[in-house]
């Protein structure tokens, strides 16, 4: 957007730069240095930075290959050599979290992208397609919200067979109705304000109108919804893998190595001890940054 | 109130005609032709295309598509659900006792949600900055970040492996129910008392409670009597969405437990691919869900009288 000359009415090229695509959007640096300072989402982003470290530089840390078997060592509770102990093949659990922090992150990362791209278009094609495009696809996301949110997960998982990518399509796409509904729902409110008005007497487009002004204005609830969404689709993926549905063994999935692990709660608990609680840090970790995202955003609660 | 009933029940007509449409579908989005995976590798290849055509014919599979979702709808409307692939039996009778232990699981958890949640709830309100409001929310927090089924296995872990309280291996009965139904109720109170504070902080600063109080009544009847009934229609406006989580939420805390509603044998259908019975399970849960949805939100209509006027 270029500031150097004043437009005049003469010139329509150049008022047509002036366009006001930027109304009140948020800075998102200001937004950012916020998100830092605020006090819910330190150990938010604490974790999930420990978390992308670990993503990046835990095979070179760990001291295991979390794939490795070792008869001899079955079974071993913590200890200096296992800190985390080792499971029944002998594989270091310390070793194989870490090594699960990848899929974490390939999982929310996938999830979400599905989601939120799905329900942008959705939504933004039910806002400004005409009657029958908001008739029909608000009609398929009913359809869909009236599915409990598992059911439609086995239904995408019936119909693709059960492995990780399967489970992070059928989470992210079981989450696009909500996002649709949301999405369009923002649209319409923001394609009603006067400087969508002012923009379209000017002669913008339909689609400039749409991808230039209404998605970067309605970016704040979309984010919002997400940072709602993406504990509940991380959850919802391990869960899966949990069923035999996700992640397939060996497989270091944290979801995953909690397959069968009900028959070792007599005897090992750390079997079950470890990936659970790896799942519920993380996710803990999320849900609060998530809680620090809204209050930065969300204007009407500031 | 007669118009809006008639509206509602309207409504709930094309929904489930998108859920029959769902379901119907999904058989033709499945890469496996159901009735080729029987025959394959049985019998000859002469004798299998036969049979396979035989059976294409008895179940109407050549027919446009539009017939047979017809009939698939007359099917079930006339309680066949299909047979089983793996066992030849009528599905309805596989599911019908699974699916009264799953509602029986989910009922349980609900009453647990609601208890633990809506209390913990109006403590938080009631003593809204304390550390009491503090804590409340820190365990719900923790609730919405809790795996269901990781929350199980420590219940598992404490109550049956280590206190010897309850036994491990469900045995039906109301010992077997207790686990289950904590585990599901206790994650899904977290939401409900989230709701419920929100709900009672916005009553409790409202006029007619400050008067109320200053006529000298005491605070359990303000709560309790006038504060609570106002709080409880917004967290009725939420109930249907979370039975939902709670059914879905069932189908994965029976696996835990091993009890045997339609959510065990939903995800041992996958893993055989006896389609059928997937099939089945989804028709049969989210028409459960719509029909749930539809009693609470006639009980809404029923609890605000705003409704019944509109």
């Amino acid at each position: 957007m270029s500031q150097a000359h004043t437009p005049s009415l003469s010139d329509p090229a150049a008022f047509e730069d002036e366009l006001p695509d930027t109304p009140p959007r948020g800075k998102v640096a200001a937004n950012l240095r916020r998100l830092v300072r605020h006090r819910s989402s330190r150990f938010g982003l604490a974790v999930l930075g420990v978390i992308v470290v670990l993503a990046l530089f835990g095979q070179w840390i760990v001291p295991y290959d979390p794939l490795e078997l070792n008869m001899g060592a079955r079974l071993q509770p913590p200890s200096a050599a296992h800190w985390f102990g080792t499971d029944e093949l002998g594989r270091d659990l310390l070793s194989r979290i870490v090594a699960g922090t990848r899929y974490f992150l390939l999982v929310s990362g996938v999830s979400i992208a599905i989601a939120a791209s799905g329900g942008i278009v959705l939504g933004l094609i039910a806002a400004g397609g005409g009657r029958w495009a908001d008739m029909i696809v608000m009609r398929v996301v009913d359809v869909m919200l009236s599915f409990p949110y598992v059911l439609l997960l086995l239904a995408v998982i019936a119909i693709l067979g059960p492995s990780l990518t399967t489970a992070m399509v059928a989470v992210g796409t079981a989450a696009i109705p909500g996002f649709a509904r949301l999405v369009r729902g923002e649209a319409l409110s923001v394609r009603e304000t006067e400087y969508v008005e002012a923009m379209r007497v000017l002669g913008a487009g339909p689609l400039r109108i749409t991808l230039g002004t209404i998605l970067p204005n309605i970016m704040s609830p979309i984010v919002i919804y997400a940072s709602y969404s993406m504990p509940l689709a991380v959850l919802s993926a391990a869960a899966l893998s949990f069923l035999g549905l996700g992640a397939q063994p060996p497989l270091p999935e944290w979801g995953a190595m909690l397959v069968q692990s009900r028959t070792f709660l007599r005897s090992a608990w750390w079997i079950v001890a470890a990936p659970g609680f790896a799942i519920f840090f993380s996710i803990l970790g999320m849900n609060l940054l998530g809680n620090a995202i809204r209050d930065v955003l969300d204007t009407r609660t500031r | 109130m007669a118009a809006f009933l008639v509206r509602r029940l309207l409504m709930t007509i094309p929904v489930i005609l998108g859920i029959f449409l769902v379901t119907f579908l999904m058989k033709a989005l499945i890469p496996t032709d159901a009735v080729l995976a029987q025959y394959s590798g049985m019998v000859s290849e002469e004798k299998a295309a036969d049979a396979i055509a035989a059976m294409r014919a008895k179940y109407g599979l050549d027919d446009p598509w539009y017939i047979q979702f017809v009939t698939y709808i007359g099917d079930v409307a006339q309680g066949d659900l299909g047979e089983s692939i793996r066992t030849r039996q009528p599905v309805a009778d596989e599911i019908g006792y699974r699916y009264v232990n799953t509602m029986i699981l989910t009922a349980s958890s609900l009453v647990v949600a609601l208890v633990i949640g809506i209390s913990s709830g109006i403590a938080s309100a009631y003593w809204q900055g304390t550390w009491i409001d503090d804590l409340s929310m820190s365990i719900g927090l923790a609730g919405i970040s809790m795996p269901a089924f990781f929350f199980g296995l420590v219940l598992i872990f404490v109550f049956a492996v280590h206190l010897q309280w309850l036994p491990v291996i469900n045995r039906g009965g109301i010992q077997g129910l207790i686990l289950p139904a904590l585990s599901l109720g206790l994650i899904e109170a977290a939401p409900l008392a989230r709701i419920t504070r929100a709900s009672m902080v916005q009553v409790l600063s409202q006029d007619y409670v400050r008067a109320i109080r200053a006529k000298g009544n005491p605070e359990y009847v303000v709560i309790l009597r006038h504060a609570l009934p106002n709080a409880l229609l917004s967290i009725l406006t939420i109930l249907g969405l979370q039975i939902g989580g709670l059914l879905g939420g069932a189908f994965i805390i029976e696996v835990v437990f091993g009890w045997h509603g339609i959510g065990e044998l939903a995800v041992k259908a996958i893993s055989w691919r006896d389609f059928q019975i997937t099939q089945a399970i989804i028709l049969v849960s989210a028409i459960t869900y719509v029909l749930i949805n539809l009693v609470v939100d006639l009980l809404y209509a029923w609890a605000d009288p705003r409704v019944k006027l509109g």
